[in-house]
């Protein structure tokens, strides 16, 4: 085969993004996808932060098939039998979405069909086995006898990307560096939906919850609402449930989660159309792979750019982002007529003054603090029972309710020497 | 619901041949806890006493690599499925 400009392993967001991107700048790209479809392999929880994107992007996601933009955030620790929830909405997040709920298969597939009208090739049921090379240069791809040399190869393959890896740029993956979230689709009615939910028609609400769904293991569950369905899932760090004793078997925490009463209502008469498993990086800017080498860029969850923020999580626009930044980087490249390593730096330099880059870097002691099992089980368990306390009226009368609340912050422990040096922690993150 | 009837809700497309290959040599002598027939979000893996024996049915394979990065031993050799073969995601 004849040597084209750039090809692109993995037809998720950010080779498609990227492709896109190339595709303008009147590159020859193609776009090489193991699923029937672009889509077809991919999972979020999810939501799609468009705002940060939003220059960036350009035209690029006009009219997209966005499911619901979110305007209300909720929050829930989870004890063992009771719950406390924050639940905001705010006028601003109405009139200005910043971030939509999303379906990978339907939004993949527009995406790479918008690719296809621009003369990309998008080859699904294409599944890349190496990368050629030429001393240590990257020269193209292989898929059983088939070679396609290309002037660079993006490694846009997701998290756990074998390109990257047999680039020799990825880390070895350790159990502690990765979650895996498992979820299901739901089916409801719009109607029910918004009822449900508190919200208008295309509005939707973005629910992450802590503690007793995982049992205490590091991780959540979450909860989008879609135009018709629910994405509702559990995520449990591997390293976390490798440890867990006595052992839990993975499936079983999302049912327990469906029991719960809380979850139980909003779910009520909805029929399960999928269930669905993906990895998710975990290990923030520390366990980044190399973005680039000689001939080769690594973007999206290849790369490693995910990140849990505590108060939500985050990974499409990073993928995004990144796509159009390793497009830019080729783009000059290409100019140049030089694909060494040393010209594709520039791909790194780019992502620091971006956003991707700069919020990793802000959150790079995340997943260090997040280490912490206080965050599972003290104060998820804690917070409810203070209220649960200071709410319950039983036969007689009820003590004070200052005086009740004080004994049980007391004697909880909260405010013992090394509880309050975590929260004063907070500050560093 | 079971795990083994939410598997059935999805579109899968079955390979005659797996993309999971196991080392039981590694099982047996090296792999204590064996993580994979608790970790795997399909429940997927099983043990057979009778020959000592991990197996896994590939077939409702959902593609996370979950058992790839818990089998620290290395006895999962996990590859995708090859091009049109396995999960298709409708919704994702």
């Amino acid at each position: 085969m004849e040597k084209i400009d750039v090809v692109i392993v993995g037809g998720g967001l950010s080779g498609l993004a990227c492709a896109y991107r190339l595709a303008d700048a009147g590159l020859q790209v193609i776009v090489l996808e193991r699923g029937d479809f672009p889509g077809s392999k991919n999972v979020t929880g999810g939501r799609l932060y468009l705002e940060p994107i939003k220059t960036l992007a350009g035209n690029m996601l006009d009219s997209a098939p966005f499911e619901r933009k979110i305007v209300r955030e909720r929050w829930s620790l989870f004890g063992e039998g009771n719950s406390l929830n924050i639940d905001f909405t705010g006028e601003k997040f109405r009139t200005n979405p910043h971030s939509y709920s999303i379906l990978r298969s339907t939004f993949d597939r527009w995406l790479s069909e918008r690719i296809m009208e621009k003369g990309v090739f998008v080859i699904p049921k294409y599944r890349v086995d190496d990368i050629i090379r030429d001393g240590n240069k990257v020269i193209g791809i292989k898929a059983g006898e088939e070679e396609i040399p290309a002037s660079v190869v993006v490694a846009a393959d997701g998290v756990l990307s074998f390109i990257a890896e047999k680039a020799g740029l990825k880390p070895k993956m350790k159990p502690k560096n990765y979650a895996v979230g498992i979820k299901e689709i739901i089916e409801l009615s719009e109607e029910k939906i918004n009822d449900r939910f508190n919200v208008e028609k295309d509005e939707g609400c973005a629910h992450l919850f802590i503690g007793d769904v995982t049992k205490g293991m590091f991780g959540g569950g979450f909860l989008y609402t879609n135009k018709e369905t629910i994405s509702l899932g559990v995520v449990v760090g591997i390293k976390a449930i490798m440890e867990k004793a006595p052992t839990i078997e993975a499936h079983t925490l999302i049912e327990a989660f469906k029991e719960r009463y809380e979850i139980k209502r909003l779910i009520e008469g909805g029929s399960i159309m999928e269930y669905s498993a993906h990895v998710i990086p975990e290990g923030g800017y520390n366990n980044l792979s190399k973005l680039y080498g000689n001939g080769i860029l690594v973007t999206g969850d290849a790369a490693g750019f995910a990140l849990n923020m505590g108060v939500t999580v985050r990974g499409m626009e990073f993928a995004i982002a990144s796509g159009i930044l390793a497009a830019e980087t080729i783009v000059e490249a290409h100019e140049n007529g030089d694909f060494s390593e040393k010209t594709l730096s520039l791909y790194e330099t780019k992502l620091k003054d971006s956003f991707v880059l700069k919020d990793m870097y802000n959150c790079k002691d995340m997943p260090e603090f997040l280490d912490n099992d206080a965050f599972f089980t003290f104060y998820p368990k804690y917070f409810p029972l203070f209220v649960e306390k200071v709410m319950w009226f039983g036969e007689g009368p009820k003590e004070k309710i200052g005086s009740t609340l004080w004994k049980e912050l007391k004697s909880s422990g909260i405010m013992s020497f090394k509880r309050l040096k975590e929260i004063y922690s907070i500050k560093n993150i | 619901m079971r795990v083994d009837e939410k598997l059935a809700l999805n579109a899968f497309k079955t390979d005659k041949e797996s993309h999971i290959k196991i080392n039981h040599e590694i099982c047996r002598t090296r792999c204590r806890i064996k993580y994979c027939l608790f970790i795997c979000p399909g429940h997927l893996y099983s043990y057979n006493e009778e020959n000592n024996e991990i197996s896994v049915e590939y077939a409702g394979c959902l593609e996370c690599g979950t058992c790839k990065i818990a089998c620290v031993e290395g006895a999962i050799e996990w590859e995708y499925p090859k091009g049109e073969y396995g999960v298709q995601y409708r919704y994702g």
